[in-house]
């Protein structure tokens, strides 16, 4: 599994934020969310423009095995989609942190990102999760 | 307790993840399901089936016994090693399990029922059996390793005593019969299984079975986890017992109608109950569903139809349609423009005859 980078923000359920140099917060999985999940063959994006709250539902993905929530790591509006993930699901297996990111928003509370595990937090999660 | 096969070591080796599969701990991938379903399209995979339930019937009036007991005729049977494929239902014509039957003898058979209904089955068949005097003997002694794709045949061959190749070789479609594996080990091999592609089902004494699985490996037969056997029995359109059909249903609404024998003078259990829904009309029908647009068809999602509600049975992304397939139970008739509920959205879906995959290649229409 690849190392997790240190500019990454985790929600419990699995989720990633990095927020980037213009102050938009990107979403994805975790590197651990798709390896537990196997072969990704469909995500479902949000809509640009729509509204989304840290902690509900945002995306869907499908992996063979199952559908699973993608919740939004923070609240605000999504500004940019991954649309390469229409065609190439599996680009998440392949890079959960880079190519594999699902959507931007324009977050509107900025306290929020401090309410998300870091990423050594995160790393002694998925590690207890495994015990 | 979870119970292991005796390949359990060798599968965590292979770093596969491992699941609850009916009380078995299983691998459910290596690594990547995608790929392993392909390799078995178009090469050759192997799968550890030891969780199935060997059952070996001994005693002169087996074959009455079975002619009794299963929903499809043993009379079909006529040389020694032929297999068959059938229901064994309840009074009502529900389905206790699916299963293949082995005629090995004229005192001998031997059924490979499913792992999740084995209590139930031993004591269905122990009780059924009594009144024929048949000995019902389990053999949990035995692994089971199934081989299957376009080149499964010719790298089992080639593990096979050289004595024993051309008749193995020989062995004609579900078909069975004795060999000797890598160091002498004993098979019994059959020319059955569970994706649609040829190959052999290979019954092995549990102190062989890690040994063959590795002379498998070593002549190029991928493994494959319980995964990519889902989707493969899914586009060869293969039923899967607790999801596709149960004791609620009967044969005529899980499409397997062929596998019934209403042969004269033969009173099978469920036979009238079976005959009366027939005559009555069969409320239910098991469909082929493909959904052309992006999406996943799923177990329990609703499907929408002229006549009412259905459901979907099995469903998941094909990986050689590279899109989602299903069965469903919808009521009988003309069912219309007929749509599946994903997440509150209604997407069309196409009413489709299966199998959605045949020996590698996408059926026609699908």
């Amino acid at each position: 599994m690849s190392e997790i980078p240190g500019d990454l923000k985790f929600n419990k359920s699995h989720e990633w934020a990095r927020v980037e140099d213009d102050g938009l917060v990107r979403v994805g999985i975790s590197d651990h969310a798709q390896d537990q999940l196997g072969d990704l063959v469909y995500v479902e994006l949000p809509e640009i423009g729509a509204s989304v709250t840290a902690g509900n539902a945002a995306a869907v993905v499908e992996s063979v095995k199952a559908a699973s929530d993608v919740y939004s790591p923070v609240s605000g509006e999504v500004v940019e989609v991954n649309e390469l993930l229409n065609d190439k699901p599996e680009t998440i297996n392949e890079d959960a942190y880079g190519e594999g990111w699902i959507f931007t928003v324009r977050i509107s509370d900025r306290a929020e990102l401090d309410q998300l595990l870091d990423a050594k937090a995160y790393e002694e999660l998925i590690e207890n999760e495994d015990h | 307790m979870t119970e292991k096969t005796v390949l359990n070591a060798t599968h965590r080796a292979l770093g596969a993840r491992m699941v609850d599969f009916g009380g078995w701990d299983m691998p459910i991938n290596y690594g990547s399901q995608i790929e392993e379903h392909h390799a078995v399209r178009r090469d050759a995979g192997m799968f550890d089936v030891s969780h199935m339930t060997v059952i070996d019937l001994h005693g002169a009036r087996t074959r009455d016994f079975l002619r009794h007991l299963l929903a499809n005729s043993v009379d079909k049977l006529k040389l020694h090693g032929k297999a068959l494929y059938s229901c064994m239902l309840n009074e009502q014509g529900g389905v206790i399990d699916d299963l293949i039957v082995y005629f090995l003898g004229d005192a001998f058979y031997r059924l490979v029922v499913n792992a999740a209904t084995r209590a139930k089955d031993l004591a269905w068949i122990e009780k059924q059996a009594q009144a024929f005097g048949v000995e019902v003997k389990e053999r949990p002694e035995f692994a089971m390793i199934a081989v299957q794709g376009p080149n499964a045949r010719a790298k089992v061959l080639g593990l096979l005593h050289e004595v024993d190749r051309p008749r193995i070789e020989k062995l004609g479609k579900f078909a069975a019969a004795a060999a000797q594996g890598p160091h002498g080990m004993p098979l019994f091999v059959a020319r059955t299984g569970y994706t649609g592609e040829d190959g052999f089902e290979i019954i092995v004494p549990a102190e062989h079975a890690v040994a063959l699985w590795e002379a498998l490996a070593a002549a190029g037969v991928a493994p494959a986890g319980l995964g990519a056997r889902d989707t493969l029995r899914l586009e060869a359109g293969m039923n899967l017992y607790g999801q596709d059909m149960d004791e609620t249903v009967s044969p005529w609404e899980a499409n397997l109608g062929w596998t019934v024998a209403l042969d004269e003078g033969r009173d099978f259990i469920g036979r009238a109950a079976l005959e009366a829904q027939k005559a009555a009309g069969v409320p239910r029908v098991m469909v082929g569903l493909v959904l052309d647009e992006k999406g996943v068809l799923r177990h329990g999602q609703k499907v929408l139809t002229a006549n009412g509600e259905g459901e979907i049975l099995s469903g998941s992304f094909a990986p050689t349609l590279e899109k989602a397939v299903a069965f469903a139970r919808i009521p009988a008739g003309e069912p219309g423009a007929v749509r599946v509920d994903i997440r509150g959205r209604e997407l069309p879906v196409r009413l489709v005859k299966y199998p959605f995959v045949r020996d590698g290649k996408p059926c026609e229409g699908i």
